[in-house]
């Protein structure tokens, strides 16, 4: 009896199976590229399951490069991005003729930490992280006092973003002004919670990672303000300076690239039109910052009207005021 | 009759097989790693010079500014393995000496067991113990310590592989024949004597193997020193400076997104081979040592 029962219950879940897969979705979209955009798309995604349960939305990770890399192939409709396309990347597009529309979705802070115990550090200007991080730095600076006179004559010990995270790519390209040029005698990690246990225990300790990890940690990390440069005045990442472009240059904005031949079907649209709608409420949830109101509702007109192309062929991401460009280029 | 026997003579051919193929596995493993290493580091050192591999003070294959100099992977390397020496061994041989001439048989049945058990800790464990645990201790006793440095997993590899001396080094003493022990007594020496001047020196050659063993083990640790080290390649011979070990290197890339068939990708292997080789000629050596001396005294 009891045997029946089970088999008779296999059978159902069976028939439920069956049903799930040949289950008729009105409309496909496949995402996939960065891991620091992924969070935010797959909390849209989520969202716009709810409200849209015929409409499937699958969200995959493989990095910013590995997401253009499928977009470029065709193989995808929305690749997540947390730098603007490359020139090699451009290129590309052009040759296979694949057009896309790019919308930025969310900002991300890079946090210079230093140590709790650390009492000298007040404020750090671009020019002197640069002295500090440039690629002819490799074991030349190596105490505090190289950098600034006025500090102390102690080792400078060197934490950050590993070579292969975006992070790496835009502090590199923001500071030294070439992405990938560093020094290399310095802890790196893709991993930002190994960066967050050597700043935390190591009092000469100096460090760059997302301003996520640092709100994660705050109580065991000191925030250091920056100065874009020796005039101007030290600024804190935080959600109102990082969101209207005072923390510069290393604020960055990360991207949606989506297909224009997949932005012509409805369901596609539907989706964009939601995400620009819920991005900021959802950004806030999960611990993002986003973007001003505006620069949302600038992108989704951009969106509309089919402006395809790159704002960063020829503009630099360093320092870009999107809300600006973005009018100017409607 | 005949039939039957025919069958179980297949049959025992079949076990033969059987066991001489599962013997093959093993050395066909070990020859299938040989020639990977010796492939992709060949590949390697035709677009790097071997003389720079070995004379080069820096390590920065991923960075704009590209060194390929193992030094610093390897100092960072040897520098964790003598600490851990430094404290395993003393302690794991005592510890055996005291087991073997001084302890009652039930207390060693006891401790024994207890003993091995630090072995079957999974070394990921001993690492957060370090970093958790040992560093922020040592912090207390050393300020300024960094929080990432050679000489806490160090200390935690050294008590993992105690055991392994231990161990083998009481096995190795308890092998010595009593005659030995009763000549030394006889001849008026007192058990420090004895165990020291006699027992030791009598088991010497199995107490070398032993240490042997535990250092091509510590060479070879990655999870302790990929935790607790550091990342950071830097040519020191000071434990207080955290260090990158050649293992937490190969981690590092082989985790990361570097390209496959790229210099950089090929690093690993050069790097993988100078730790293989190390730790080959640690076994060879252990080997010579027990064929040398092993019989000597029965």
């Amino acid at each position: 009896m009891l045997k029946n029962a089970g088999s008779y219950f296999l059978l159902l879940a069976l028939v439920f199976l069956a049903a799930s897969c040949f289950k008729k979705y009105k409309g496909r979209i496949s995402i996939d590229g960065s891991s620091s955009v992924y969070p935010l798309t797959e909390a849209v995604a989520e969202e716009f399951r709810k409200t849209n349960p015929d409409i499937k939305v699958m969200v995959g990770v493989s990095g910013t490069g590995g997401g253009f890399k499928k977009f470029l192939r065709g193989e995808i409709d929305i690749a997540n991005a947390s730098r603007p396309i490359s020139k090699k990347e451009l290129e590309e597009s052009r040759k296979k003729n694949i057009g896309f529309i790019e919308i930025p979705v969310s900002y991300d802070g890079m946090a210079i930490v230093v140590s709790l115990k650390n009492t000298f550090v007040d404020y750090i200007t671009v020019a002197e992280l640069k002295k500090i991080w440039s690629p002819e730095s490799q074991g030349k600076i190596n105490s505090w006092q190289q950098v600034r006179s006025s500090w102390p004559d102690l080792p400078l010990n060197l934490y950050g973003a590993g070579t292969s995270s975006g992070t790496y790519d835009y502090c590199t390209l923001a500071i030294n002004g070439k992405a990938k040029a560093s020094r290399g005698d310095y802890t790196a990690s893709e991993d930002d919670n190994v960066l967050v246990q050597g700043v935390s225990s190591d009092a000469n300790s100096l460090g760059y990672f997302g301003l996520v990890y640092y709100i994660e940690n705050r109580d065991k990390l000191k925030l250091v303000p920056v100065k874009s440069s020796d005039t101007s005045e030290a600024v804190l990442p935080d959600n109102a300076t990082v969101q209207f472009g005072k923390y510069q240059p290393l604020t960055r904005p990360e991207f949606i690239y989506v297909n224009t031949s997949a932005a012509k079907l409805p369901h596609v649209q539907q989706f964009i039109k939601f995400y620009m709608e819920k991005a900021e409420a959802l950004a806030k949830e999960i611990g993002y910052i986003p973007l001003p109101p505006e620069v949302y509702q600038l992108s989704y007109d951009r969106f509309k009207n089919g402006r395809a192309g790159t704002l960063f062929e020829k503009r630099s991401i360093v320092g870009v005021q999107l809300k600006e460009t973005l009018t100017e280029n409607q | 009759m005949r039939i039957q026997n025919k069958s179980l003579h297949r049959k025992e051919k079949a076990i033969e097989w059987l066991l001489s193929g599962s013997s093959l596995v093993s050395v066909l493993t070990t020859l299938g790693i040989i020639i990977v290493l010796a492939v992709d580091s060949f590949q390697f050192f035709t677009e790097v010079s071997i003389i720079d591999f070995f004379t080069d003070k820096e390590w920065t294959p991923l960075f704009e500014n590209k060194h390929f100099g193992i030094l610093p992977l390897l100092s960072g390397t040897l520098l964790i393995t003598f600490i851990a020496c430094a404290v395993a061994i003393p302690l794991g041989i005592t510890i055996a000496v005291y087991l073997s001439e001084y302890a009652s048989k039930k207390f060693t049945a006891i401790v024994k067991p207890v003993l091995e058990v630090l072995a079957s800790i999974p070394t990921v464990i001993y690492g957060f113990f370090a970093l958790q645990y040992v560093t922020p201790l040592l912090q207390k006793l050393i300020p300024g310590l960094a929080g990432f440095n050679a000489l806490s997993p160090g200390i935690v590899m050294g008590i993992m592989i105690m055991p392994y001396i231990t161990s083998l080094s009481e096995d190795a003493l308890r092998s010595v024949p009593n005659s030995l022990r009763e000549a030394s007594y006889g001849m008026g020496a007192n058990r420090f004597q004895t165990a020291f001047k006699v027992m030791v020196p009598a088991a010497s050659s199995g107490i070398i193997v032993s240490v042997i063993l535990a250092i091509s083990r510590a060479l070879g640790e990655t999870m302790i020193v990929a935790i607790a080290a550091g990342q950071e390649p830097k040519l020191t011979f000071n434990p207080l400076e955290s260090v990158e070990t050649i293992t937490t290197y190969i981690i590092q890339v082989s985790m990361g997104d570097v390209p496959q068939d790229s210099l950089e990708y090929r690093t690993i292997f050069a790097a993988g081979l100078v730790l293989f080789l190390f730790t080959f000629i640690l076994n060879n050596i252990s080997y010579w040592v027990i064929r040398k001396y092993r019989q000597q005294y029965e």
